[in-house]
């Protein structure tokens, strides 16, 4: 039964033997798929052979070879996933085919291999598609297939593309209009259609939403389905608020869950855009909530109540048990996941009832399921406040001392995120958060040195309090010789290194800082850490000198200083040579420094001697006395340009510096000039210099109006920080500006020092950006026009301004002519369609905007 | 909305794939080892949800078949969970007892039967009766189509063209 292995010489012999022939010789699908499986060890091979076997069998010209070569080559695309584009042509061929099943066969090849990008043969199948779709309307082929347009719908449904649906819309409203088995699959068909091809709505629009009320209850649950998907994000659902009735009737009708479950989506998405619509869906949803026994409808409730009906205390209160019992369901992990998932919805307004559950997130975090796990440190993270946030963070990194590497970084980064959201707003204890950052750098597969080593860096910067604490954990950090290893750390512990440099004040012993900081294993660090470890090296040593020479420490006597000298020299000497440029520059710094003062500990007193040694050390000192603050990401903004830099000079002269082929395409190319001023043209020059002298008098009054380099230009009422840093011991209210959430701590959180970052401030305009740009989605605009035009019919005008592109002007206008034929066609034929309910709709006055749509709306709900 | 429907067995081998949006051959050979990995691994007493990429998978096993859908964040999960389930008691209903051995053999009608349950990525019908019907009806039509083609004076017809 084998055929040969195909050579390009024996093809042609092949394919010129009888048709009989081949069949006889040709390889059924189950012959293939048992020798696939025969052998497992060579699956290439044949799967190899077959695929030749394939395209030789698949350009006969007996139909029924073709097709079951059509076959296998399907069963080897989907589950071993060849390309089967060769085959495009061969299958179109095949459609037309009379016999139902080599039809099917065809059918099923296309719809899972065809798709726009794939293959452009897809327009060719447009005629037979349309012969196939309204089939039933002639009477021949009805008797033998009645179900054969439910093929190409489902071919329309997967692959179709924006022109093959504007050409078949047409023949999908026959289907939509008779009550068939069909109609609910044209149903789905039509929404794909849609979505594909927003200028089909016209067409089939109406007849859609007329399949809402159809008897069948498969239709309405297929048109509801519809709806949902149409109106799903990042769709814009407001076209869809006019079917708000007709859907609410589903709602209290349907017995099906499935229908209920969308009819509830739907209004999930409308109810944000229309209160109202949440007081008339409130009965039926707390008759769903506590009658229902399907779990799945109790959900969807539940999710319904929580995310638009948070006002409604009574549904609240029935949504909050269901969401207790879930919870409770030891014995179904699904339940509790979906109990968890539901809780964090509730944040942020409703805390009180996640701080009732608060055991059962906290077990639910050690257990061994992860993806209850991740719900439950989201629910976690929504729950943490300021004032519980030290057990709620500490509970977390020991937890996530205990759990799989990537579990624990995920609890390590969502505890850093919300920790440093809003400048630490979370924070109280910063003495706290400090020695936390350094427990979680201690962690063992902590991957998230980088953000740990931003924020200690961040606080030490804005947080003078907190310094004191940051510099005792980072000379644990430092002193410890084990994570000098771990190669996630370096970031660490250079924030660490720079952290006792530049705050070397607080720290208790210098020389056990500076023996910390030259230990041997540093020599394991990259380039960038280990230099700046030797700065901070300069930066201790500058301290411990002038400590010395003032006699103003205890610890810093000469011995002191003879040792820390001599051991500087010992071992960052040898590094002088090294060959990484970054360390051998710092550390002849260092070494010159040592070298200048190392008679220090000669010191007699006097000043003459020894005073190129106390220059030296004065001037170091000063070096590294400014304190170093937070710069605004808007800092570069604020620096008004001087008043006598021209910015808007032509750049002419730049031609002496470039070569004669560059300067004969910059001549004609007028983009290197800013403006093509002539030096001739003294109007245009004058033309530069007063517009720069009006914006440096406009930054002149904003400098002296305060808003400059260290203010803020925030809303809040509060002032958050003056042009100076505010002085440590200085009694300042609570820099977050909130009176409502202060709390009675023993010690008055510390002053955090925020600039103008911009950060916040660009959340309010990026939302209203996002808003504008949903309007502008075509399939909305479309529907928002039919809809509007049902109601409405000389407003005309009015659309003009909705719509934005002369395409749809267009087919609007050819739109209405197909409306208004299908209209009086409609009418004649449906009779219990009850399409009485749309006339009387008609009725109140033509709204013409959507915002006037509201008083029709009002007629019927309230 | 369900954007494919995969059937994986024990060793990781495919059964069934369908898919509802669009993904190249080469994204669907990456899906496939991504999610095979993630569900096999899973123990039995684990929940059926699975976050991947922003979209949700439920799966379900079936002795030596896993059946999964990747559904959007929003939609209900239980729901997809009983569609699984729906598909799985009508294959039975057709089969007769299903195994794997029948999805292997019949891929094809597996796939009509797909088609009858699930259409653009939603449920269809959920009736089971229904669908026995109408898979019945369209067998017998292609039973009396075959065995039309099939009679001797066919074939003679054909081979004599």
């Amino acid at each position: 039964m084998a055929s040969p292995p195909p050579l390009p010489s024996s093809t042609s012999v092949l394919s010129s033997a009888s048709s009989l022939a081949d069949s006889l010789f040709q390889r059924s699908l189950d012959d293939l798929i048992k020798s696939v499986r025969s052998d497992p060890s060579s699956e290439p091979s044949i799967i190899a052979r077959s695929l030749s076997e394939i395209r030789r069998e698949i350009r006969s010209s007996d139909p029924l070879t073709k097709s079951i070569a059509l076959q296998k080559l399907t069963y080897l695309s989907s589950l071993h996933f060849h390309s089967m584009s060769f085959a495009a042509f061969h299958t179109l061929e095949l459609l037309p085919s009379p016999s139902p099943q080599t039809k099917r066969l065809a059918y099923l090849a296309a719809s899972l291999s065809f798709h726009p990008s794939t293959t452009e043969l897809l327009p060719l199948a447009t005629h037979q598609l349309h012969k196939d779709l309204t089939s039933l309307s002639t009477s021949s082929s009805s008797s033998s297939f009645p179900f054969l347009p439910s093929l190409p719908l489902h071919l329309l449904s997967l692959a179709s593309s924006a022109d093959l649906s504007s050409h078949l819309a047409p023949d999908l409203v026959p289907l939509l209009s008779r009550s068939s088995p069909l109609q609910p699959k044209a149903v789905a068909a039509t929404y794909r259609v849609l979505s594909l091809c927003p200028s089909t709505v016209p067409v089939l629009f109406k007849p859609l939403v007329d399949c809402l009320s159809s008897d069948n209850p498969l239709t309405v649950s297929a048109a509801v389905g519809a709806f949902c998907e149409l109106s799903a994000p990042p769709n814009d659902p407001a076209p869809y608020l006019p079917l708000a009735p007709e859907i609410y009737r589903v709602l209290v009708n349907s017995r099906s869950n499935w229908t209920l479950i969308k009819a509830l989506k739907i209004f999930s998405r409308l109810v944000p855009l229309e209160p109202r619509l949440g007081t008339r869906i409130v009965e039926p949803l707390s008759k769903f909530l506590r009658e229902s026994q399907a779990k799945s409808l109790v959900l969807e409730c539940i999710k319904t109540v929580v995310s638009c009906l948070p006002t409604h205390t009574e549904a609240m209160r029935l949504a909050i048990d269901k969401i207790k019992e879930l919870l409770s369901s030891d014995d179904d992990p699904n339940l509790r996941y979906l109990g968890l998932q539901t809780l964090g919805m509730l944040a942020p307004g409703h805390l009180w009832a996640l701080e009732e559950s608060r055991e059962v997130v906290a077990q639910s975090l050690t257990d061994p399921d992860r993806s209850i796990c991740h719900e439950a440190l989201r629910v976690m993270m929504a729950m943490t406040l300021q004032e519980n946030s030290i057990e709620s963070c500490t509970l977390l990194v020991r937890q996530a001392a205990k759990s799989d590497p990537e579990f624990a970084n995920e609890i390590l980064d969502s505890v850093l995120t919300s920790c440093s959201k809003d400048f630490y707003e979370l924070v109280v204890d910063f003495d706290w958060y400090v020695s936390l950052l350094g427990e979680m750098a201690r962690i063992v597969h902590c991957t998230k040195g980088d953000e740990i080593s931003r924020q200690l860096v961040d606080i030490g910067l804005r947080v003078r309090d907190a310094r004191p604490e940051l510099v005792r954990v980072a000379r644990e950090l430092l002193i410890d010789p084990s994570l000098l290893g771990n190669h996630f750390l370096y970031n660490v512990l250079s924030a660490a290194a720079w952290i006792s440099g530049e705050y070397v004040e607080f720290s208790k012993d210098p020389m056990e800082l500076v023996e910390a900081l030259l230990q041997p294993r540093t020599s394991l660090l990259p380039t960038s850490a280990r230099a700046v470890y030797i700065q901070s090296v300069l930066k201790v040593l500058t301290f411990s000198c002038n400590s010395h020479i003032d006699e103003s420490s205890s610890l810093v006597n000469d011995t002191v200083i003879a040792r820390m000298l001599s051991l500087i020299e010992m071992t960052v000497g040898p590094l002088a040579e090294s060959e990484e440029a970054e360390v051998e520059d710092r550390v002849r710094n260092l070494l010159g420094v040592v070298r200048l003062v190392a008679n220090i500990k000669d010191l007699s007193g006097d000043k003459d001697k020894d005073g190129m040694i106390y220059e030296v050390v004065r001037v170091m000192d000063a070096l590294f006395s400014d304190e170093m603050g937070p710069v605004s990401a808007n800092a570069q903004k604020k620096v008004s340009v001087p008043e006598d830099l021209d910015l808007k000079d032509n750049l002419a002269d730049l031609s002496e510096f470039i070569s004669d082929n560059d300067a004969a395409m910059s001549r004609s190319n007028p983009s290197i000039l800013f403006y093509p001023q002539s030096c001739n043209a003294s109007e245009e020059v004058e033309v530069g210099p007063t517009s720069v002298a009006e914006s440096t008098s406009l930054k002149e009054h904003r400098k002296r109006h305060g808003l400059y380099y260290l203010s803020t230009d925030k809303e809040t009422t509060e002032p958050e920080l003056t042009e100076d840093y505010p002085r440590v011991n200085e009694t300042l209210p609570l820099s977050n500006g909130d009176t409502t959430r202060r709390v009675k701590v023993t010690k008055l959180r510390p002053t955090v020092v925020k600039l103008d970052e911009g950060e916040d401030l660009a959340t309010s305009s990026s939302l209203s950006t996002k808003v504008e740009a949903m309007k502008d989605d075509p399939l909305s605009g479309a529907i928002k026009d039919v809809l509007l035009g049902k109601k409405g019919n000389g407003a005309s005008s009015s659309f003009d301004a909705s719509s934005s592109s002369q395409g749809k002007g267009k087919d609007k206008v050819k739109g209405k002519e197909i409306k208004s034929k299908k209209g009086e066609e409609g009418e004649s034929k449906d009779r219990h369609k009850g399409r009485r309910k749309h006339k009387h709709r008609k009725e109140p006055a033509p709204p013409v905007s959507v915002a006037q749509e509201t008083p029709v709306i009002q007629d019927f709900l309230l | 909305m369900i954007h494919f429907v995969i059937l994986i067995n024990r060793q990781g081998k495919v059964r069934l794939t369908k898919w509802y949006s669009t993904y190249s051959q080469k994204e669907r050979s990456k899906v496939l080892k991504e999610l095979s990995g993630m569900v096999l691994s899973r123990g039995p007493k684990l929940c059926n949800f699975i976050d991947w990429k922003g979209y949700k998978i439920v799966y379900r096993r079936y002795a030596s078949l896993y059946f999964c859908m990747c559904i959007d964040k929003e939609d209900n999960e239980l729901e997809v969970l009983e569609i699984i389930h729906h598909f799985v008691e009508i294959l039975d209903r057709y089969f007769g007892s299903v195994c794997e051995l029948d999805l292997i053999f019949n891929f094809h009608k597996a796939y009509y039967i797909l088609d009858e349950v699930l259409i653009a990525g939603e449920l269809q019908e959920p009736s089971k009766k229904t669908i026995a019907r109408l898979i019945a009806a369209q067998d017998s039509l292609v039973e009396t189509a075959k065995e039309q083609a099939g009679s001797i004076s066919n074939i003679i017809s054909q081979a004599t063209k």
